[in-house]
């Protein structure tokens, strides 16, 4: 294949790595722009969509459609409802003090972990993608499946903007992320925006791993590597910056993918913290972020 | 000057508060008369502002009680106070800065769930927000975001306003201004506790002035008989 096949390729196998990451990201983004809380177990709530997409998947016979639709709706759901309940039992009770929500959300990496592996078991398993269908390009053809994984991302994308900026819960939420006593001077029961957010943020991060276990398949430990990602997209972009998020995603996703094609994966995740490291020192508050008051 | 109706609007009583371990409030009581301006003086780290946290909850009461008519605000939870009727100006404006002027309203109105009604009306007293509805707040002047500090605690359409040093670092047009805004509240009937540093800005709005020290409320005067005695800001407060 000629360069610009094989750069192309590269590029929408980034596009779909961007897309995913910046669903996972944007949660991982929000929790801590709102709650100020770094959330360790991110990655797990992300494992915990694909595990939970395999089995609602595995639930119903039929067209491959019905079960992946099935897991796209239910699994975010029931991951959102966990991180909510894990909210309301562990952070609130730490008062959110930054330093021992780090460790207890490290203590729930690895309940949720264990949980997994011990319910679940160490194999690999595959979803199905709701439709094979590939699209004929003059020099490859494509699978439309992870195109429209890159349209479904950015739809959820703008419903999130939408939700931040268009609606009352969007405003609530925003003036807690600003000032949180003022905020409660106001009226806004901060415990449960909190509890929300937190619930949306591993919401995100599951629709991500529904999305993602058609391409990868679902097992226990695979939370790691994306939330590593994720906080790299989330220094980069800006903590609590959704414009940040989805161009450090984008960055970071066209990144890995045309290097990790062109030479080696590995010299791709060097990049990408050689960026980081250059953010923190010339840009702490990362690329699109607020200088911290 | 009207006169106030006698009857409490709000009433602390034996209130104890902590910031951590440090005791700040001491058996604190105060009693608010329904339709007057009350003043807090003391001296810094006397308590006014803390004062003023307890009674929205957002520093625990500890001990005692703080009643709202007949509602114990100490049993309601801090996002719960707002609702009771009791708005909050807390120092330094604390606007929503990366919000809107038109936003930081909103977050006043669904406090307790006013309308457009009461908007246009907020609005009314202070024109000049109208003109920055679309403005971010933290770039507005000290002026105009005391005034949408204010604006956006009348959108609760309060019984209560609690005004923690609403003239600081403002002009003296400004002052007079803020002035007739608590003066044309009282007119209303809204009760006020306005925490202030200079005795100057007190005088000419207030009915009483309670003088604050060490977490205790030492008296509470009427406004007169601060006029008539200066010594007596002297004693509480070392400036006249």
């Amino acid at each position: 294949m000629a360069f610009g096949p094989y750069f192309l390729l590269a590029t929408l196998e980034g596009l779909v790595t961007a897309a995913v990451l910046s669903l996972m990201a944007l949660g991982l983004s929000l929790v801590f722009g709102v709650m100020r809380v770094v959330n360790v177990a991110h990655g797990e709530f992300y494992m915990l969509g694909a595990v939970l997409a395999w089995w609602f998947s595995s639930l119903v016979g039929g067209h491959p459609a019905v079960g992946f639709l099935l897991a796209l709706v239910l699994s975010p759901l029931v991951v959102a409802a966990i991180a909510f309940v894990a909210e309301r039992l562990v952070l609130s009770r730490l008062n959110y003090e930054p330093e021992a929500t780090i460790v207890a959300t490290i203590g729930l990496l690895y309940i949720i972990q264990q949980l997994a592996l011990t319910f679940y078991g160490p194999e690999a398993r595959p979803v199905e993608a709701p439709f094979n269908h590939r699209i004929s390009l003059p020099w490859f053809g494509y699978s439309a499946y992870k195109l429209s994984v890159i349209g479904f991302s950015i739809l959820m994308m703008l419903a999130t903007w939408v939700l931040l900026t268009r609606t009352k819960i969007g405003l609530v939420m925003r003036a807690t992320q600003f000032d949180r006593e003022t905020a409660q001077a106001f009226g806004i029961p901060v415990g449960r925006v909190y509890a929300g957010v937190f619930a949306l943020g591993a919401g995100l991060a599951a629709v991500a791993a529904v999305l993602i276990v058609p391409i990868q398949q679902a097992h226990y430990l695979m939370g790691l590597d994306p939330l590593l990602l994720s906080f790299i997209v989330v220094i980069i972009g800006g903590l609590g910056s959704l414009r940040g998020t989805v161009v450090a995603a984008v960055l970071i996703g066209l990144s890995d993918g045309i290097i990790s094609m062109f030479f080696s994966p590995t010299l791709a995740k060097m990049l990408a913290t050689l960026i980081v490291a250059m953010v923190l020192v010339f840009r702490p508050q990362g690329l699109f972020g607020a200088p911290a008051r | 000057m009207t006169a106030a109706s006698g009857m409490a609007a709000l009433r602390m009583e034996g209130v104890d508060s902590f910031y951590g371990h440090v005791q700040v409030l001491r058996g604190f009581d105060l009693e608010l008369k329904s339709g007057e301006v009350l003043c807090l003086l003391g001296r810094n780290g006397a308590g006014k502002t803390t004062a003023l946290k307890t009674i929205m909850g957002l520093v625990p009461a500890t001990a005692g009680r703080i009643l709202l008519g007949d509602a114990d605000l100490t049993k309601l939870p801090p996002h719960e106070v707002p609702k009771a009727g009791v708005a909050y100006v807390p120092q330094g404006r604390r606007l929503f800065s990366e919000l809107t002027v038109a936003e930081n309203i909103e977050v006043g109105l669904m406090t307790r769930g006013k309308g457009a009604a009461t908007r246009e009306a907020v609005l009314d007293l202070f024109p000049v927000l109208r003109e920055r509805l679309k403005q971010r707040s933290g770039t507005l002047s000290g002026g105009e975001q005391q005034m949408l500090a204010m604006a956006r605690a009348l959108c609760l359409e309060p019984q209560v306003l609690l005004l923690d040093e609403p003239t600081e670092g403002l002009m003296p047009s400004m002052i007079a201004r803020i002035r007739e805004t608590v003066a044309g509240l009282r007119e209303r009937g809204v009760s006020t506790i306005l925490v202030e540093q200079r005795v100057d800005a007190v005088l000419p709005v207030a009915d009483r002035v309670a003088f604050i020290e060490n977490g205790r409320n030492r008296e509470t005067v009427p406004v007169e008989r601060l006029r008539a005695d200066p010594d007596m800001v002297h004693r509480y407060v070392g400036v006249g």
